[in-house]
C-alpha cells in the first residue's frame, strides 16, 4: 500500500502545483476565519474552491477542506455555511475540530466524510473511537505530541485512519489547547485562525542587537546582521530559574522523512505536510520528495535520503516527539 | 454569583495538600473541584488523601467534583481516567477522553480546558449530561454573555475563570524536566520546588509566563474585580478561583465580600496586592485588547 501524501495549498496555484507534483490529496480552506491559516492573501473564495476541487478530481487527486477553528458564539452560521459550501463544491472530506460543528455536520451532511483536525488534540484510542462512534469520523490527524510507539498503539486499537504531520511547522503544545498567542496579542489559533500573528510583530534595534518582539514581548534577540527567526511564541528565548534559552522548544521545524518506514509499520494511513502559507514552488518540491519516498517504500526500493534539509530556510530540523526523546 | 474552587494546578506536598483542603472547608465558597489535573505522575503522592478531603468538604456543605487529567495519552492515564468515572462522584471533564467512560446520562461538569466556544458545543455537552461548564479563559465577555443565555435554556450553569494564573497551554513535553536537563520519565519531580509555578521572563527581564511541568500559565494572576457586575448581568452563575499556595483564603473572602457588597470595586485587587505587592493582575481576555491587559482602577471598558 502506498502511503497517502496530504499536501497544503494556500492558493489555487499551489493546489495545481501540488497535484501536478504528485500529491494524492490536497487540503485547503476558505478565505475567512473558519480555517486555522487565516492569513491575508491566502486561501480560497467559493468559486476558486469549486474550480480547485474540479481540477484535483480531473487529475485523480482528492481535496480536503479545513474548517478547523472553533466557531464564535452567536456566529456559528459562518462555519455552518462553510461546511455546506465545501460539501456542495465536491470536497472529499472536511477537517473539523469543534465538537458542536462535528455534531452539526453529522446531522446536516450525513454523507460528507469527516476528518478530525489536529486542533481537536485527540491523543488516545478511547477518544478517537468515541469521535468515530458519535460523529462517524473516518480519519484523525494526530497531535504532534505522540511518539511512534504511541501512534502504533493507537492504530492497534482503532479502525479510524490516522494521518500524521511529517514536515513543516511544529507545535510543542497540544494543538487547539493553547492560548499563549491570545494572551500576548489578543488573537489565537482557536478563535482567529492565527498564532503569533505578523500584525503584532515588530523589530526593535537596541544598540547593536535586534529584538524580535510579539505583542511587545521580546521573543528573540540576535546580533544586528544575523538572521532573525520569526518570533513564534513557544520557540522564543526566555529565562527561568538559572537558565536562559529556548525553554519550550528550539526554533526548529519538523522533518520526519527518515521515520516514514516506521510510520508505515505503525499503521499510519496518510502523511501530512504543514504549510498552507508556503509558496507553490516550496509545496511542489516537498510533495515531489515525499511522493518519491512513499513510492520507493511501496516498491521495496531504498528511500532517497536527506532530500529536504535545504527547504527548511536555515532552520534546524527535528523529528519532534516521534522519537521518544521528549519522554 | 457563587464561588467555585478549581483543582490545584501545582504539585504540593501531601501535607500541604491536606491542610489546604482542611482550611477550604470553612471558606465562604459553594463548591470545590479537586484531584490531579496536570500530571499523572503526581497523583500517587496524595491519591489516598482524596477520599477524606471529599468527605470533609461534603460535610462542610460544599458541592464536590473530581477533575480528570488535562491531557490523557499513556495507557496508565487512560486506566486512571476510566477508574475516575467509576468512583460514583461527580466528574469535572478536562479532557474529552473521559466522555466514553461516563455512565450514560449521569450529570457531569465541564472544566475550563475543554473547548466550549459556541452554542453548538454547549448544547452537545448538555445533551450528554453536562450541568455546569467553566468556559475557556480566553473567551471575551460578548461570547460569555451569548453562551450564558444559551446555557440558561439548556439548564446548564456557566462559570468563568475568576482568579489565578491562567492555564495557557498543555504539552506532551515537561518543561520543568527540560529545564533541569532531565527526561519526563526521569523528572525527579522538579516542579515540586515551585508551588505557584516557575516564573518565565523574556530575555530583557519582562515577566511573561510561568511553567508548571507540562503546563504553561500566565505570569499574571487573572482577576475579575472589575468585571463582576458585567458577568452577573451576563448571567454567569459562578466565578472560579484557582488555588495558590499563599493567602488563598484571603482571596476567597475578598471575592465573597465583593459579591455580597461588603467590598467596593478595586477591593479584590487591593487584597491581592496586600498579599503580594509585586503581583501582576490581568483581565484582558474578558474586556481588553489581549489576555495580559489589566483595566486597573479605571472602569471596565466593555459592556455586554
Amino acid at each position: 500500500m502506498v502511503m497517502e501524501i496530504v499536501c497544503p495549498a494556500g492558493t489555487p496555484a499551489a493546489l495545481r502545483a501540488a497535484v501536478k507534483a504528485g500529491a494524492h490529496t490536497v487540503y485547503c480552506g476558505f478565505n475567512d476565519e473558519t480555517n486555522a491559516r487565516n492569513f491575508p492573501g491566502l486561501n480560497f473564495d467559493r468559486s476558486e474552491m469549486r474550480a480547485g476541487i474540479a481540477f484535483a478530481h480531473a487529475h485523480g487527486a482528492k481535496v480536503l477542506v479545513a474548517i478547523n477553528t472553533f466557531p464564535r458564539a452567536g456566529e456559528q452560521t459562518l462555519w455552518h455555511r462553510a461546511i455546506a459550501d465545501a460539501h456542495h463544491a465536491g470536497a472529499d472530506a472536511v477537517i473539523l475540530a469543534d465538537a458542536g460543528l462535528l455534531a452539526h455536520a453529522a446531522r446536516m451532511h450525513p454523507d460528507l466524510r469527516l476528518h478530525l483536525s489536529v486542533q481537536a488534540a485527540a491523543a488516545n484510542a478511547d477518544i478517537i473511537n468515541y469521535y468515530a462512534e458519535v460523529f462517524g469520523v473516518k480519519r484523525v490527524v494526530l497531535p504532534r505530541v505522540l511518539s511512534v510507539p504511541e501512534i502504533a498503539a493507537i492504530n492497534a486499537e482503532t479502525g479510524v485512519e490516522t494521518e500524521v504531520f511529517v514536515f513543516g511547522g511544529l507545535c510543542v503544545m497540544a494543538e487547539g489547547r493553547c492560548s499563549l498567542s491570545s494572551y500576548a496579542t489578543g488573537l489565537s489559533p482557536n478563535m482567529n485562525g492565527v498564532c503569533s500573528p505578523a500584525s503584532h510583530v515588530d523589530y526593535h534595534d537596541d544598540g547593536g542587537v535586534l529584538d524580535a518582539r510579539l505583542g511587545g514581548y521580546t521573543i528573540h534577540r540576535t546580533a544586528k546582521n544575523a538572521p532573525a527567526p520569526y518570533p513564534t511564541l513557544c520557540k522564543g528565548c526566555f529565562s527561568a530559574g538559572e537558565k536562559t534559552g529556548h525553554l519550550f522548544e528550539d526554533p526548529v521545524s519538523l522533518n520526519a522523512e527518515a521515520l516514514i518506514p516506521q510510520l508505515l509499520k505503525a499503521g499510519v494511513t496518510a502523511l501530512k505536510i504543514e504549510g498552507r502559507q508556503r509558496s507553490k514552488s516550496y509545496v511542489a518540491q516537498v510533495v515531489g520528495n515525499f511522493r518519491a519516498a512513499v513510492d520507493a517504500l511501496a516498491e521495496g526500493r531504498p528511500m532517497p535520503k536527506g532530500m529536504l534539509t535545504r527547504l527548511s530556510e536555515g532552520q534546524a530540523m527535528t523529528t519532534g516527539a516521534y522519537r521518544k526523546t521528549w519522554r | 454569583m457563587e464561588l467555585t474552587i478549581g483543582p490545584n494546578q501545582f504539585f504540593w506536598s501531601a501535607e500541604k495538600w491536606s491542610a489546604f483542603y482542611q482550611d477550604l472547608a470553612s471558606a465562604p465558597v459553594e463548591r470545590v473541584v479537586l484531584g490531579e489535573l496536570i500530571c499523572s505522575k503526581r497523583l500517587p503522592f496524595f491519591q489516598d488523601r482524596i477520599p477524606d478531603a471529599v468527605t470533609m468538604l461534603l460535610e462542610a456543605g460544599k458541592e464536590v467534583a473530581l477533575t480528570s487529567l488535562a491531557l490523557v495519552t499513556l495507557k496508565r492515564e487512560r486506566k486512571q481516567t476510566a477508574a475516575l468515572a467509576e468512583m460514583g462522584l461527580c466528574i469535572e471533564v478536562n479532557d474529552l477522553s473521559v466522555l466514553p467512560h461516563l455512565p450514560k446520562g449521569a450529570p457531569f461538569w465541564v472544566g475550563p480546558l475543554i473547548n466550549v466556544y459556541n452554542e453548538g458545543t454547549l448544547a452537545w455537552l448538555a445533551g450528554l449530561g453536562a450541568t455546569r461548564v467553566c468556559l475557556p479563559p480566553e473567551l471575551p465577555l460578548a461570547s460569555v454573555a451569548t453562551l450564558a443565555r444559551a446555557a440558561a435554556d439548556l439548564g446548564v450553569a456557566i462559570e468563568v475563570w475568576g482568579h489565578g494564573r491562567l492555564p495557557l497551554a498543555i504539552s506532551g513535553r515537561c518543561y520543568h524536566a527540560r529545564l533541569h536537563n532531565r527526561s519526563k520519565d526521569n523528572c525527579q519531580f522538579a516542579c515540586e520546588d515551585d508551588p505557584d509555578g516557575l516564573e518565565v521572563r523574556t530575555i530583557n527581564h519582562q515577566p511573561f509566563m510561568a511553567m508548571n511541568g507540562v503546563q504553561t500559565l500566565s505570569d499574571s494572576y487573572a482577576c475579575t474585580d472589575h468585571q463582576i457586575e458585567l458577568l452577573a448581568e451576563a448571567g454567569v452563575s459562578a466565578l472560579r478561583l484557582s488555588p495558590q499556595s499563599q493567602g488563598f483564603l484571603t482571596i476567597c473572602q475578598a471575592y465573597r465580600d465583593r459579591l455580597d457588597g461588603r467590598l467596593p470595586e478595586g477591593g479584590i485587587a487591593a487584597a491581592a496586592r496586600d498579599l503580594a505587592p509585586e503581583v501582576r493582575l490581568s483581565d484582558g481576555f474578558l474586556t481588553g485588547e489581549s489576555g495580559v491587559a489589566w483595566s486597573g482602577s479605571a472602569p471596565a471598558k466593555t459592556t455586554v
